[in-house]
């Protein structure tokens, strides 16, 4: 191994070929003036107002590779969640996104950063993502990660993309984990249940709600597990064809056991929370919050050094 | 001319935890790996303060740090390279190793970065809990260690590498700030600088606490041996199980000589004559696990599998597991030297990846032997050698860049879990492009612009577009 040069020159680097659809992309967003990408609008109110002089782009749309064997799909990151599960749905698989409108874009949802419904079983959606090839604010393109499912080659700018609002590039095409779809999936709700005992009697349930007094399980997997699992339950809950709807207000971020105190502060039917998770749906809006004071000067270093114009998606804000 | 350093060094956290003899630095001066550096002084923090206060007095030294956990890194990431301005400061956490808490209703703990893996694993396990990544060096590496490298093991293939069971961080910058990194709430304001910190092989500062995800133990376990007398139908069985829908809790591939070494060494009744084994387990609910379990056993059938046998207790599940872990100890009756190699490859290209790998070696006349994550594409070609035969080594660095060069172009990445550190820093430009580096060293520079932290490793020198200035003038390495 020669680790013995001083100063190599700036490495070459792999000549990779871009997609055209990602080529185009890139040129559209060019290099000079405010851009906001734009996926089907379902999260619009994040982040808040953009600056209206932003002119409009999209990213590429559409399955580009998938390799059930793999378990990985890539696709374009303007590619509607509906598209995908389409795709994935034939060989038994999908990526538990779970945006309450299927119209939402793969890309949309990973610059916002909500996690699905699902999270407590399928972990956060920043871990669904494997590979983002971005637009950065110099109109280049860039990618992140890799398309296996296990990778720690350089940085993990992947982390850094999602839930950043398209701050320190835009996505263009990203590759995604997949998952086997759980044979059976099953809904149930009782009022009055206390939802932290019922997460304490299972292993592993997909999701657990709490309205403020009413509970909601849903649990998935192999069909006699599913059933087990609803008896250890007890008695009083019921078969319900679907999980409630969540408020589409904002989302507030508690540490789970933080939880308990929600009714105390809001009334039932303000709230909905994710057990064991600690996502709480509201029905009002929720300013962004603001990160720990000592790391304010890296989210600021962040943003300047990938966009020091703040052209990308100009107005969004990730934190106060 | 350390005398002021060390003096410094000692006044700030205790001189009988600095030390600078010939004989502890040149032991501190490599780890796991290969490469060897030179260590300028070691230090034993035990706190945060300390950590601060010795990475401030580097800094006035104008000396690099670089922090280290247990050592058990086979990249390089742990190896202080000598520098003309002063060689680094390393900082060893292995007196940081304390439990700090643990929340059971949140399951989480706050651990020191040097609680040792499998220790932290132990002492939350009557509250049916562990920490889920398990690297075969559990027993020795630390949860510092396995932040740095995003660390990995077989049950990773379900539960997800580290990044997916560290929660928050704190973490004394380059600068000597201390910072707070993610939280205990499921979204924290903010870019994602848990995310990015970790993985970040100690470049980006050195962790001081860090809070775990733990994780419920499963209530089934199902553990199977399938035993093949060739390679690609065990190859073709790890294909099959993910193609039928089920995500094995591990997959685990030994091939015929490490299967033999390993049941030389641990007696766990591995089939001596086998030319591949696959070790699958699969957990959760009983139902299911007993199902998946019927299912892998068809798959591996189907496939021509000579034998199936499933672990009929936890011992002896505990003992096949043994022998899989310590399959390096194992072939330590066969050579006196490795090399273990780290690649990934998407999972339908292993045996064409395998039979390359085999004739690499062939070519190179040394001797390899496969033990691996299978089930998700991560390749460990561990070449046995006697270094002590004149030219051996650099057959062996040879054959291993040909394996890693026969990776990428199978689609795969350098390293699935063991990181990039120096061993495989001038390989990236295989895989990542010009801006791709550069978008990598931008991130790196906002936590050490100035390189003074594990200096010179992941990134090749001169990744920042246009910044030639991050090799500091007179270095060598």
């Amino acid at each position: 191994m020669d680790l013995t040069s001083t100063r190599p020159p700036a490495p070459a680097g792999l000549a990779r070929e871009v997609r055209p659809a990602v080529a185009a992309f890139a040129a559209e967003v060019g290099r000079q003036g405010p851009v906001a990408v734009v996926g089907a609008r379902t999260q619009w109110h994040v982040g808040g107002p953009l600056d209206p002089a932003a002119r409009e782009v999209r990213a590429p749309a559409g399955i580009v590779e998938y390799e059930p064997a793999e378990m990985v799909v890539r696709c374009g990151a303007g590619t509607s969640v509906a598209e995908l599960a389409a795709a994935l749905a034939g060989a038994g698989q999908m990526v538990p996104l779970d945006p309450d409108d299927l119209r939402a874009t793969v890309g949309g949802l990973l610059a916002v950063g909500h996690s699905g419904i699902r999270r407590l079983r399928f972990g956060p959606i920043r871990d669904t993502l494997l590979e983002a090839t971005f637009v950065d604010a110099g109109g280049a393109v860039v990618t992140a990660g890799g398309p296996v499912v296990k990778n720690v080659t350089g940085y993990d700018l992947c982390r850094l993309l999602v839930g950043s609002l398209g701050t320190l590039g835009l996505l263009a095409e990203v590759v995604l984990r997949a998952q086997p779809r759980p044979p059976v999936s099953r809904w149930l709700r009782h009022d009055g249940a206390d939802p932290f005992d019922t997460r304490r009697r299972l292993f592993r349930p997909s999701a657990v709600l709490w309205d403020g007094s009413t509970t909601w399980v849903l649990l998935e997997g192999n069909g006699g597990d599913v059933a087990s699992e609803q008896r250890s339950l007890g008695a009083g809950w019921s078969e319900v064809e679907h999980g409630p709807s969540r408020p589409a207000g904002g989302r507030r971020s508690l540490r789970p056991s933080a939880l308990r105190a929600l009714p105390g502060e809001l009334g039932a039917g303000e709230f909905l929370a994710e057990i064991g998770v600690g996502t709480v749906h509201v029905t009002r809006e929720v300013p962004p919050g603001s990160p720990d004071p000592s790391t304010r000067h890296l989210h600021e270093a962040l943003r300047d050094v990938f966009d020091p114009e703040r052209r990308l998606n100009p107005g969004r804000r990730v934190h106060a | 001319m350390n005398d002021a350093l060390v003096a410094d060094l000692g006044a700030a956290l205790s001189p009988d935890r600095v030390f600078s003899s010939p004989l502890e630095l040149g032991l501190y001066g490599r780890d796991a790996s290969v490469i060897e550096g030179r260590a300028g002084v070691v230090i034993f923090p035990v706190s945060t303060p300390e950590v601060q206060a010795a990475v401030r007095v580097a800094r006035r030294h104008g000396r690099a740090v670089v922090p280290r956990g247990s050592g058990t890194g086979l990249a390089g990431g742990a190896v202080p390279l000598a520098a003309a301005a002063g060689d680094p400061v390393v900082i060893v956490t292995t007196k940081m190793d304390r439990v700090l808490s643990v929340d059971e209703e949140d399951r989480v703990a706050w651990v020191q970065p040097g609680v040792l893996n499998l220790d932290l694993s132990r002492a939350v396990a009557h509250l049916g809990l562990h920490f889920a990544p398990d690297p075969s060096s559990q027993q020795s590496c630390s949860v510092g260690g396995n932040v740095a490298n995003n660390s990995g093991g077989p049950h990773c293939l379900l539960y997800g590498v580290t990044s997916a069971h560290v929660l928050a961080i704190e973490a004394v910058l380059p600068d000597g700030e201390v910072v707070l990194l993610g939280g205990l709430e499921p979204d924290v304001p903010g870019y994602d600088l848990r995310g990015a910190f970790v993985g970040s092989e100690g470049t980006m500062g050195i962790a001081t606490r860090i809070a775990v995800r733990l994780t419920p133990t499963p209530p089934a376990v199902r553990t199977l041996l399938c035993d093949f007398t060739e390679v690609a139908p065990a190859a073709a069985t790890v294909s099959g199980i993910i193609a039928a829908g089920i995500v094995p809790a591990a997959l685990e591939m030994m091939d015929a000589d490490i299967t033999r070494a390993v049941e030389d060494f641990v007696h766990a009744g591995f089939p001596r004559d086998a030319a591949a084994v696959l070790l699958v387990e699969v957990d959760g609910l009983p139902d299911g696990v007993e199902e998946s379990a019927a299912r892998i056993r068809e798959v591996a059938t189907a496939n021509g599998a000579r034998g199936v046998r499933v672990a009929r207790d936890e011992a002896e599940r505990a003992l096949l597991w043994k022998g899989r872990k310590s399959a390096f100890g194992a072939i330590a009756r066969i050579a006196p030297n490795y090399y273990l190699h780290d690649t990934v490859v998407p999972r339908t290209k292993l045996v064409d990846v395998l039979v390359e790998v085999y004739e690499i070696a062939r070519r190179h006349d040394l001797l390899v032997m496969n033990v691996f994550h299978a089930g998700d594409g991560n390749l460990h070609p561990l070449i046995v050698f006697d270094r002590r035969v004149p030219g051996t080594m650099e057959r062996v660095l040879e054959a291993g860049a040909e394996i890693v060069r026969t990776c990428v172009a199978a689609g795969g990445m350098l390293s699935g879990e063991h990181g990039i550190g120096l061993e495989k820093r001038d390989y990236m430009p295989l895989v990542f492009t010009a801006l791709d580096l550069d978008a990598q060293a931008r991130v790196r520079d906002v936590f050490d612009p100035d390189h003074v932290c594990n200096p010179h490793k992941v990134l090749p020198a001169g990744s920042r577009c246009g910044d030639l200035q991050s090799v500091p003038e007179g270095a060598w390495i």
